[in-house]
């Protein structure tokens, strides 16, 4: 199949159509509006179900309605409506449902603006939802990327029956570039263990995030904390980006991860032994590998559209075996690839005069 | 010969025990469903969604696939469900609480979607499962927890009529409110059920039964003073009758 030139929002829902996406429930904001334009274009038109919900509370929870049939359900939105999604995200998690939540960050805290920003890690990655629960998140930094996580996210939402979140930001769901499609390429498990179509042949059962028993609670979160242990161990992915001599190793998500590349090459042009560590799961985050890199690296610099919000994260990863340093702008601020070339300089020179002492 | 006259529907669960007070609404309402379900062979095609307060352990009493909600979303998860399996029987059971108070922008417009569900709810006029605090739907002077000196109208406003709003959305089917207070009604509670039920099966749209059920734990009456309330002071705040009914003029 030949590239076609495409924006994110709409690679995205192009990409879930292709997924075999069912049922579209959103509401509209910037900057990700155009993600339920293309689905309410589209989806009647295969015989699927589109609607505009009344709020993003109503949205998440038709997810919700769609997840416990079994069905492909997905929505999407932008920090402030993210938010108040928080309650289903959280039920979800415990009742076990699968779902897709497209995430669009924009600038905030509050209405904030509708500048591209990263400042919803933590949304995304420590709760807003009440109790122990985690959503499995992907980090797509190309359009090319947004499409297959696209994908890989209706796939994990079923394989682990848990709300998977593609957090993407403004600048790639507004970005149009060359992409692929592709045919979506996972073999979904079945249902049927478990999806409610009504008590036929078999006992009622349900699909409910309330276990009032002494005990039940407790035994269900561990239950559902083993499930994500699994999560961690199969799902774990991160991007190599010439690590594997670098003194100074850039970690950075999204789509400051591609502005961070073109800083690493130029760092490279000019003889400093840079490389960039990506994750592209945030949750599992990628805490183990990060950690061998940084074992041989001299310093990790943390690049982030927020004021510093991976980087708990990162630190917990690096855990002290090298400093980490962070730099990082939020709100629409944004960091080409001159800020972080001369960010680079700076901190390598301070590696550089410190090998020179013996202090290293 | 022994004829059987009174059984349990197969609907509810044989070893289900309902868990409300003495007096109390919920059980009679819960068996008026079950059996009706049982009458439509529904029972295999059925999903019920729960809501949050009394209403919640549906999956407890039902011999039904049930999938739960937050408070006030019901109406959003079965609209979910109805959409993915537009085959399966949906319906929502809720109290005021939940559908009139925290979810009723939901219940609105389900309501003005014309979503293929009924809604069925409670309504007692408190918060009953938190321990009888006010409601949307509690009655000018009522007291109740958070309106200890009675519900003033300057301070927490005029009780909501649901019925009455739910039926002037244009996807509304069918709008009733009854009540259970004695066998007469409790006949005709479930004759306005039926119906309710029947527009869904239909796909004429959406149904909404409002039920005024006694809470006396939390109204501190006796179940007899509570039936006496209702009939007294409840009816004439919020009516009962059909509010609207698109098949009238065909029956007529």
């Amino acid at each position: 199949m030949a590239k076609v030139l495409v924006k994110g929002n709409e690679a995205i829902a192009q990409a879930a159509i292709n997924a075999g996406c069912q049922c579209y429930f959103g509401y509209p904001i910037t900057p990700q509006s155009e993600i339920g334009e293309y689905m309410g274009k589209h989806l009647p038109k295969l015989g699927r179900v589109f609607i505009t919900a009344e709020s993003e509370l109503a949205s998440i929870n038709m997810v919700i309605g769609a997840g416990t049939t079994g069905t492909k359900a997905m929505t999407s939105s932008s920090s402030c409506g993210i938010a108040l999604m928080q309650e289903a995200l959280s039920a979800m998690c415990c009742a076990q449902v699968p779902g897709v939540i497209v995430s669009v960050m924009r600038g905030g805290p509050g209405l904030g603006n509708i500048a591209p920003a990263q400042a919803d890690y933590f949304q995304a990655l420590k709760g807003g939802g009440n109790g122990d629960y985690k959503i499995i998140v992907l980090s797509p930094s190309t359009v090319q990327e947004a499409i297959d996580l696209t994908y890989r996210a209706f796939h994990l939402a079923l394989k682990y029956r848990n709300p998977v979140m593609l957090l993407a930001d403004g600048i790639l769901g507004q970005m149009m570039e060359p992409a692929e499609f592709g045919e979506y390429p996972y073999k979904d498990p079945d249902v049927s263990e478990w999806a409610l179509d009504g008590a036929n042949n078999r006992p009622a059962r349900n699909v409910v995030s309330l276990h009032m028993p002494e005990g039940a609670m407790e035994e269900l979160t561990n239950e559902i904390f083993e499930k994500y242990e699994l999560v961690a161990q199969n799902e774990t992915t991160y991007e190599d980006y010439k690590f594997a001599d670098a003194k100074l190793v850039l970690t950075a998500f999204g789509s400051v991860g591609r502005v961070a590349k073109a800083a690493v090459d130029r760092a490279r042009e000019e003889g400093m032994k840079v490389g960039l560590f990506r994750p592209i799961t945030l949750f599992p985050f990628p805490d183990k590998d990060l950690n061998k890199v940084a074992q041989k690296a001299d310093m990790i610099l943390d690049l982030e559209l927020n004021k510093g919000q991976m980087l708990l994260d990162v630190r917990s990863a690096v855990f002290g075996a090298c400093p980490v340093e962070f730099y990082g702008r939020t709100a629409g601020g944004l960091l080409t690839p001159d800020m972080i070339f001369n960010k680079i300089k700076e901190l390598y020179s301070t590696l550089e005069n410190k090998t020179q002492a013996g202090v290293r | 010969m022994e004829t059987l006259v009174y059984k349990r529907p197969e609907s509810l669960l044989k070893d289900g025990h309902f868990t409300f007070c003495p007096g109390c609404g919920h059980g009679v309402i819960l068996r008026i469903i079950a059996e009706l379900i049982d009458e439509f062979n529904l029972q295999k095609d059925t999903i019920a969604i729960s809501s949050v307060g009394c209403s919640i352990f549906l999956e407890k009493f039902f011999n039904l696939d049930v999938a739960g909600a937050s408070h006030g979303r019901s109406p959003c998860v079965a609209t979910g469900v109805k959409r993915c399996k537009p085959d399966k029987f949906v319906f929502t059971y809720q109290g005021d609480g939940d559908a009139a108070t925290i979810g009723f922008n939901e219940t609105i417009h389900t309501a003005c979607r014309g979503e293929h569900i009924t809604t069925i709810m409670i309504n007692n006029t408190n918060f009953g499962m938190t321990g009888g605090q006010a409601s949307a739907t509690t009655l000018v002077g009522q007291v109740t927890t958070t309106t200890p000196a009675g519900r003033k109208p300057e301070l927490t406003g005029y009780p909501l009529h649901a019925a009455e709003i739910i039926s002037q959305c244009d996807g509304t089917a069918y709008c009733a409110r009854v009540a259970i207070t004695d066998t007469k009604n409790i006949m005709q509670a479930k004759k306005a059920i039926k119906k309710a039920f029947e527009m869904q099966i239909k796909g004429l749209g959406y149904s909404f039964i409002e039920v005024l059920a006694a809470c006396p734990t939390n109204w501190h009456m006796t179940p007899v003073e509570s039936v006496k309330h209702i009939q007294n002071v409840i009816e004439t705040v919020h009516p009962l009758g059909v509010f609207k009914d698109i098949t009238a003029q065909e029956n007529k």
